[in-house]
């Protein structure tokens, strides 16, 4: 019986082996890809056991995201207080167990967790981890300015809209407003309430770089941009507005723009735009072409997403929208309608991102800089490890082009449809825009802006949805008017 | 000395310092084993020096980590080792001359034992767990009476297989008739209980017995078809045996699949059926080469539930492997293996056929548990509830493991005896 006791005791100790093997397997093969599955709770755990960076707004003071401490199953884990609730909510986002991240604390969790590859950072956390004492991240600064955010919300409360302000010459984003704002502090635990529509509007959707909207007139300083910058006109050219222009053998009328609903008469390009004339942009925009207005829209940075720290799935690009999504024709002069276009209309849908760089290219003497949220990145130990440097994207238009169009801007404020935005003491210049919802008279109001013109140092969008008979000049200039204001204080 | 220090460590990291209660707990499990080791002394002189110490080692790290999970638990498990203990003592003492008593009782063993796989079927005591019926409730006490039963059936084939190997071996067709009755038999039982970790075991054990008692490999063979054969039958007509191998064969989904615990309810089935297995392999993964630590390891979720479901008792290894990470657990199972190997040789000095046969029918029996639970939980084999030999949470368990330790003292004893003589 021995031989036969021999052989059973090997194939039990082949048994046992195979537990080795198997143990092996899970513990060194194959942990790497299961620690990155989405629904291993551990790596929920260990992320929470991190102490994540905090984020500061302009001042390196208002904190806007900060840590509590747990102690839970015998770890330490930190959870993430937003002690400036709603403020800052569309770019900060929130980390959370139950709804993952979203804003900044998404798209720089591997700063905020001490993961990035830096150097300074890749030692601290090693360190850490080696010592077993609590892994620390880095902080963040951001450019947006507290008093601005404040005033901007409080100016769009009750509205669904959005603010965006920013330093022209540099892209900083000073105010990044979405309204409804909700409380990231509810997110975990009351996320329904935090999610509860205001009215028709869902708060979670940050407006300002994810909202599409119809430009409607302050389209035309693309528009403008493109007819002047070619050439073929200048602020003095002459143009016959009967109230009407003539497409494809049919009547377009000014009354498709309730800002200017009467006949004009003999103008120029200047005071079409001043009084934001549709005929006259629509001859102008039959005149250049489809193509030339979406080129110049191009290099304004329509039909890329918008450059910003915040996640990618957070932004979208502005150009035409066909069945929803984004239509680049390959035809312009055959696909698009130029008139509609040349003011705002046609298929168009632009983001409040957006039209702030569009009015911050003008302002900045047509050359366009890459906005953005972060100032610098501190580590824990109080080293600056990176500083946002301006960066020009391109130069949109000759620098006489742009200074043709401030003026003329200028011009909307001081006499035309956006007096309502003119600050004593301060030129400002700005567009107005009504867009059509398509609904009745419920209109879209915009007004994009800068000031003080000759020396800008503020450029700001501001939109605000479902005006009921609202124009431009009377719903949103106002609030850009406010928040210029307190900008320049 | 391995509990005091397991237990520091504990508490080291639960509390940031040593306190009383940790030596408290640690003072008594090394008094029990002082214990242990005086009956060993007195009753078994001539056993295997090496057996006690491992049982005691494993019960060591089991009753950490089990206080680790929760301290309740670990107090009752306490009490559990030394009711055990307490038998473990009675059964040397009492067969301290001649074991082989026992073999007269053979069948008295054998019918006991289906008698006790039988009982958690019955109407009023049975109890399902988690689809299968394997547990006795009488009064306020819950009782697994099949880890008694795998004693007292490796006890009959012993006695039995010792009896009739001669016949057996031959290989006649009607001697095969034995052979088909057991077999089943195991499958009645698992189709009953719904058990297959236990079916599995069972068989295994006999057909393991079979070979060394006959020396023949078509037994095993035809065994090994039959049971495959029956397992596939099972298979077909249980569902919840074939739920176990789905999960098995795919634990994780892209996409949303059926899931039968929320009826009219999709669900990703690693959220699902396969939610337990999951949350183990991640755990295991977790360990890496060191692991996080005795009381570091993650065993709860970010809002302080339980990450593991059954983590003391089936899973145990689960937690022990993220904790002590590759290293304990390669060591671990070692300590496993090296009392495996010390069973088989108590096999081999054996003089009889009915010691050689109880003491490698038990040394299989305990390889083949540790191998169907640590295996379904790595995934090797469809995951099957049972527990780990001296390790994981359960009165019955350590009852059953420690009776099992008294048989292979015993057999070595007089191996070992019958050698100095």
């Amino acid at each position: 019986m021995n031989k036969q006791i021999s052989q059973l005791g090997v194939v039990a100790l082949v048994l046992l082996i195979a537990l080795v093997v198997g143990t092996t397997y899970w513990q060194t093969w194959a942990n790497a890809g299961l620690a990155e599955r989405q629904d291993n709770a551990i790596r929920l755990v260990a992320q929470f056991s991190v102490k994540r960076g905090k984020i500061y707004a302009s001042d390196g003071k208002t904190l806007l995201a900060t840590n509590v401490r747990k102690r839970i199953g015998g770890q330490t884990l930190y959870f993430r207080r937003y002690p400036t609730g709603p403020l800052f909510s569309d770019v900060v986002g929130y980390s959370t167990q139950t709804r993952n991240q979203t804003g900044l604390e998404q798209s720089y969790n591997d700063f905020l967790t001490g993961s990035n590859a830096n150097l300074d950072t890749v030692l601290h956390s090693t360190l850490d981890r080696l010592k077993g004492s609590t892994i620390t991240g880095n902080n963040l600064v951001l450019t947006l300015r507290p008093a601005l955010q404040a005033i901007a919300l409080r100016a769009m409360r009750g509205k669904c809209g959005a603010v965006v302000a920013m330093n022209p010459t540099t892209g900083a984003v000073y105010a990044l407003v979405s309204s409804p704002a909700y409380n990231p502090n509810l997110i975990e635990n009351h996320f329904r309430e935090a999610a509860h529509p205001v009215g028709t509007c869902g708060p979670l959707l940050n407006r300002a770089t994810q909202g599409k909207y119809q430009p409607g007139s302050t389209f035309k300083v693309v528009t403008a941009t493109a007819a002047l910058d070619t050439g073929k006109f200048t602020p003095e050219s002459p143009f016959y507005d009967p109230g009407y222009c003539i497409e494809y053998g049919k009547e377009v009328r000014n009354a498709g723009n309730p800002e200017a609903p009467e006949a004009f008469g003999h103008v120029t390009l200047f005071s079409g735009l001043e009084h934001s004339i549709n005929s006259v942009f629509c001859n102008v925009g039959k005149a250049i072409g489809a193509g030339t207005i979406l080129n110049y829209a191009k290099r304004f940075g329509f039909y890329k997403l918008p450059p910003l720290e915040t996640p990618s799935n957070e932004r979208v690009a502005s150009g035409l929208y066909s069945h929803g999504t984004l239509f680049d024709p390959k035809d312009p002069a055959t696909q698009v309608d130029p008139g509609r276009l040349a003011f705002g209309q046609e298929r168009l849908q632009v983001t409040p991102l957006q039209m702030a760089m569009v009015a911050s290219a003008v302002a900045n003497g047509g050359v366009l800089m890459k906005p953005y949220l972060i100032q610098r990145i501190v580590s824990p130990t109080g080293k600056t490890i990176a500083t946002a440097h301006p960066h020009a994207i391109g130069r949109v238009m000759k620098p006489e082009t742009a200074a043709e169009l401030n003026s003329m801007m200028q011009a909307v404020v001081v006499g035309g449809t956006g007096t309502e935005a003119a600050i004593p003491g301060i030129e400002v210049a700005g567009k107005t825009g009504t867009a059509e919802t398509g609904v009745g008279d419920i209109y879209t109001a915009w007004f994009i802006a800068f000031a003080p013109a000759d020396h800008p140092k503020i450029a700001v969008s501001v939109v605000v949805e479902n005006q009921p008979g609202g124009f431009g000049g009377a719903i949103a200039a106002p609030i850009a008017k406010q928040v210029m204001e307190a900008a320049l204080r | 000395m391995l509990t005091a220090i397991g237990f520091a460590s504990v508490y080291i990291a639960r509390q940031s310092t040593v306190s009383t209660g940790s030596l408290t707990y640690a003072g008594i499990f090394f008094g029990l084993y002082l214990v242990a080791h005086v009956v060993v002394r007195r009753t078994v002189p001539y056993a295997d020096p090496y057996l006690l110490p491992i049982a005691g080692l494993l019960t060591a790290v089991g009753v950490t980590e089990i206080y680790r999970l929760s301290p309740s638990d670990a107090f009752k498990q306490g009490i559990w080792v030394i009711v055990a203990v307490a038998l473990f003592a009675v059964t040397l003492f009492l067969l301290r001359y001649d074991y082989r008593r026992l073999e007269s009782y053979k069948y008295l063993f054998g019918v006991t034992a289906v008698g006790l796989l039988v009982v958690p079927i019955l109407p009023v005591v049975g109890q399902t767990v988690n689809g299968a019926r394997l547990w006795v409730h009488v009064g306020g006490l819950q009782f697994q009476p099949g880890e008694l039963a795998k004693i007292m059936l490796i006890v009959f084939l012993a006695g039995y297989l010792r009896e009739k190997r001669e016949v057996l071996a031959q290989g006649r067709p009607k001697d095969f008739g034995p052979l088909l009755v057991i077999w089943g038999m195991a499958m009645l039982v698992l189709l009953e209980t719904r058990d297959l970790g236990g079916g599995l075991l069972y068989f295994g054990i006999f057909l393991g017995m079979l070979y060394v008692a006959t020396a023949r490999r078509m037994f095993v063979v035809v065994g090994i078809v039959l049971f495959v054969v029956g397992a596939i039958g099972v298979w077909k007509i249980t569902p919840h045996v074939q739920e176990r191998v789905t999960i098995w064969r795919h634990p994780w989904t892209s996409h949303e699949v059926y899931c039968p615990i929320a009826p009219n309810h999709l669900s990703l089935r690693q959220n699902c059926q396969s939610y337990q297995l999951v949350k183990s392999l991640y755990s295991i993964a977790n360990g890496g080469y060191l692991g996080s630590g005795l009381g570091r390891g993650t065993v709860t979720t970010v809002g302080g539930q339980a990450l593991i479901p059954y983590a003391n008792t089936d899973f145990i290894y689960s937690v022990v492997a993220q904790e002590l990470g590759l290293v304990g657990a390669a060591a671990l199972l070692l300590v496993y293996m090296v009392f495996v190997l010390r069973g088989v040789r108590i096999a081999l000095l054996a003089q009889d056929g009915f010691s050689k046969l109880l003491a490698i029918g038990l040394t299989f029996g305990f390889a083949l548990q540790t191998f169907i639970i640590v295996g379904g939980i790595l995934r090797i084999i469809p995951l099957t509830g049972i527990t780990l030999p001296f390790v994981s949470y359960g009165g019955s368990s350590v009852l059953a493991n420690f009776l099992l330790l008294a048989g292979l003292l015993l057999v070595s004893n007089r191996a070992n005896r019958e050698l100095l003589r």
